[in-house]
């Protein structure tokens, strides 16, 4: 008896998923920031697989299916400081950390944002741009916590850290997807994780998450390595490969010009 | 072509870096300084953190020094032991300066120090090289010969433990020496220059050393403390980018020997006064952007 009802619970539970689900791939799970890194971009690619309900049966389709992309870098605490004016000058005052924020966020969808996913699954799956930034228990430390957050989102939308780009992933016959999303040439290493959600009347109806790894590689990874476990070694061989570089150029330089 | 910095962890044009450094290197062959007053703004404009700069230039300004100094001291222009009493004082400094470096680091207020600095001592020192430049050149039109007034006894002249700088040919006191250096080298830790052009007038004017000693003196000096910094940045910080460096250094190097051309063609008078000009208008830029309302109140630093 008791086996039987845990086999209704596990169909049950199973219900859900037996609408439609997505398969997605990166065109690549892994990004290398060599000595001659100037960014890169990722493809990310999918298909829809639907069941008999979820399937298109009429054109044009009443309830299309949509997609968001996101990829988001590493999470890391920051701080957000704020100037004020103190005896004439213009100083750092005011600030607050921020306990995680990634430094980097992108958001790819098929239409506005707005106007395919509700607010409440937005909340749900932490989606949008202020979502991805958590301040829990920045409140009462300043006056005015909310500034600082939207002033960090701010800062970084301008410098291209932080983006929507709507209308960027192409949805093909209902069933297929991808989106090209560009990386910044200043990428920081970790792990990026891209997410796609499908959305259905502003409800996410499926979601996957595959992760990006972003390594240095090479002597980008090595001369990084040796800064951070080995820095007086490091120090020292930074200034005999300058002073060597500095003598070689000028020794180079008197030669070339015949004395 | 892009090259992508391991430590500043941004990507840049290397011909860009190039270029800066042989600008700066250009400058400093004209004027014979080493341009570490410019290249740690010019970092930050192209968007080096300014950890990151401060920590390079102190690297790349040891090591263009080093050929400098061999250049100076086959021509015996080099006082070896006023360099060392400069040197100890400069290493005392230095390790005060970084331990107020990082204690304000973690106050959030480095960005104002390296500011603030960079108004008063460029501002100070741009208004003294402007006036005393157009007396030169006053006098040169008035076509009266130049009288050098030296003072051969101030008030330095009268502390104790005095030694003699055979090379500069004084008899004084190493404190006036040491303490020269130790505030140099407070200014080299927080502001990444070698600060040859706050040396060479405090040589000139509060030791009394003669004019053709003091250049390759003041790099004998900058290289050590130079070298320090580079080195405490790096164990502390690990701030300094060795790639950096290395592309600065060889714009660098080109740029002074162009520089040291044009510099050759120009009289010393007007040298100074253009040296001035660029000195204050460098300190009335970072001057402005203190006083003025910042377009962006909020700043973002990572955790430490």
């Amino acid at each position: 008896m008791r086996f039987a009802l845990l086999i209704i619970a596990f169909l049950l539970a199973a219900l859900p998923a037996a609408a439609q689900t997505v398969v997605a791939d990166l065109s690549q799970s892994r990004v290398s920031i060599t000595a001659s890194f100037a960014g890169s971009h990722i493809l990310v690619f999918g298909a829809v697989k639907h069941t008999e309900e979820s399937r298109p049966k009429s054109y044009p389709v009443l309830d299309p299916i949509d997609v968001i992309v996101t990829v988001s870098g590493p999470l890391e605490p920051v701080t957000v400081r704020k100037k004020d004016r103190r005896a004439g000058i213009w100083i750092n005052a005011e600030a607050l950390q921020i306990d995680a924020a990634p430094t980097l966020y992108k958001i790819a969808s098929s239409q506005p944002l707005e106007e395919i996913l509700s607010d409440s699954e937005d909340l749900r799956h932490s989606i949008s741009i202020p979502l991805a930034v958590r301040s829990a228990g920045a409140a009462g430390e300043v006056e005015d916590a909310d500034s600082f957050v939207e002033a960090l989102i701010r800062i970084r939308e301008d410098t291209g850290d932080y983006e929507v780009i709507p209308n960027s992933v192409r949805v093909i016959d209902q069933t297929l997807f991808r989106s090209d999303i560009n990386l910044p040439a200043n990428l920081v290493e970790g792990d990026y994780t891209t997410r796609i959600f499908l959305t259905r009347d502003g409800q996410v109806v499926a979601d996957f998450t595959r992760v990006l790894h972003v390594r240095k590689v090479g002597i980008e990874r090595w001369v990084y390595n040796l800064a951070q476990d080995q820095a007086l070694l490091y120090g020292l061989l930074s200034l005999a490969i300058a002073i060597a570089a500095g003598w070689g150029a000028s020794a180079a330089f008197r030669y070339a010009r015949g004395s | 072509m892009q090259i992508y910095l391991p430590i500043a962890q941004i990507s840049v044009d290397f011909f860009l870096l190039l270029g800066l450094g042989g600008m700066v290197g250009v400058l400093s062959g004209i004027f014979g300084v080493g341009g570490g007053f410019l290249l740690t703004p010019l970092l930050f404009f192209i968007g080096v953190p300014p950890a990151v700069a401060v920590a390079t230039s102190a690297n790349q300004i040891m090591a263009s020094s080093v050929s400098g100094v061999l250049a100076h001291l086959r021509r015996g222009t080099v006082d070896v032991r006023m360099g060392l009493a400069l040197q100890g004082g400069g290493l005392v400094g230095a390790v005060l300066g970084m331990g107020l470096f990082n204690l304000l680091k973690s106050l959030g207020q480095v960005d104002l120090l390296i500011t603030l600095f960079y108004v008063v001592f460029l501002g100070a020192v741009g208004l003294l090289m402007f006036v005393e430049a157009l007396g030169a050149i006053r006098r040169a039109k008035q076509q009266k010969p130049v009288r050098i007034t030296r003072r051969q006894r101030n008030w330095v002249h009268t502390w104790p433990i005095k030694r003699r700088f055979r090379a500069s040919g004084l008899f004084i006191s190493v404190i006036p020496p040491v303490l020269v250096g130790v505030v140099v080298g407070i200014l080299s830790a927080i502001m990444g220059i070698g600060g040859g052009f706050i040396l060479v007038p405090a040589m000139i004017y509060i030791l009394g050393m003669p004019t053709k000693v003091v250049v390759g003196t003041s790099l004998f000096q900058v290289i050590l403390v130079s070298g320090a910094t580079a080195l405490m940045h790096a164990v502390t910080n690990h701030t300094v980018d060795v790639f950096l460096a290395t592309v600065l250094l060889i714009g660098g190097v080109i740029g002074a020997q162009f520089g040291a051309m044009i510099g050759a063609k120009l009289k010393a008078e007007q040298l100074r006064i253009l040296l001035a000009l660029l000195v204050l208008t460098v300190c009335l830029k970072l001057g402005f952007d203190l006083a003025l309302p910042p377009g962006e109140l909020f700043s973002i630093a990572a955790v430490q």
